[in-house]
């Protein structure tokens, strides 16, 4: 969908700003465990710093960051993530998403601490790549 | 509505029916425990964060499995397809 009109200023101010919205989101899902914040907040951001890439500096531009095809792949990585972690819990003794069965050592509150982080990482993979996913399918009918 | 709510319980009152330590019939409420046992059981600071993954982890994985229904069904909708199959 590259312009006519394109603006260097804009192309340039978006590009340099995508990493850093990445990196608070990236922020917001790992301090998830002691402030605001987690898997979808986070998913969210990272969707966003795509975004803002693909509306400002153009599809062929921001295909370098991240490629269309990759986004219905990532969404269905992050279902998974979560969806074996519980997996895993359930085939060594425990309940389905009974995270103190994981093979992790330290003490079932740690290791529960550490299944809450594998699925927020889930949750926040799926997010991003089912945005950006449903984003570029809209997008997929325009003629440019 | 809106003389109804004047009548609601405060944000975090103690001795609201929700957040007392037995309900009504006599069993334990949730809010109470989780307020007491959050940090305890999960290791983790944030007590929304514990009940969101892990107290209610079916629950979210519901709720992403919403949203990929969604983009699956936007993709199977919207993608072009390479060639049409019906003249």
């Amino acid at each position: 969908m590259t312009r006519k009109d394109d603006n260097p200023i804009i192309s340039l101010v978006s590009r340099s700003v995508s990493p850093f919205i990445m990196l608070y989101a990236l922020y917001v899902i790992f301090h998830g465990h002691y402030s605001p914040g987690g898997g979808f907040q986070g998913g969210t951001m990272l969707a966003a710093a795509v975004l803002l890439v693909r509306l400002a500096a153009g599809s062929e531009v921001s295909q370098l960051q991240f490629k269309k095809s990759w986004g219905t792949p990532l969404g269905s990585i992050g279902v998974l993530i979560y969806f074996s972690t519980g997996l895993v819990a359930m085939l060594l003794g425990g309940n389905f998403l009974d995270y103190q069965f994981l093979p992790l050592g330290g003490h079932a509150d740690a290791i529960r601490g550490w299944g809450i982080l594998f699925v927020e990482i889930g949750v926040g993979l799926a997010v991003m790549g089912i945005l950006v996913a449903i984003y570029d399918d809209l997008l997929e009918g325009d003629p440019d | 509505m809106i003389y109804a709510a004047s009548g609601l319980p405060t944000r975090g009152d103690p001795n609201a029916p929700a957040n007392r330590e037995k309900s009504a019939a006599g069993s334990q409420g949730a809010a109470f425990y989780y307020v007491q046992n959050a940090k305890k059981d999960a290791h983790t600071d944030n007590m929304v964060t514990v009940i969101l993954a892990d107290y209610r982890g079916y629950d979210t994985l519901g709720e992403e499995t919403v949203i990929y229904t969604a983009g699956l069904i936007c993709f199977l909708l919207l993608r072009k397809r390479k060639k049409e199959s019906t003249p």
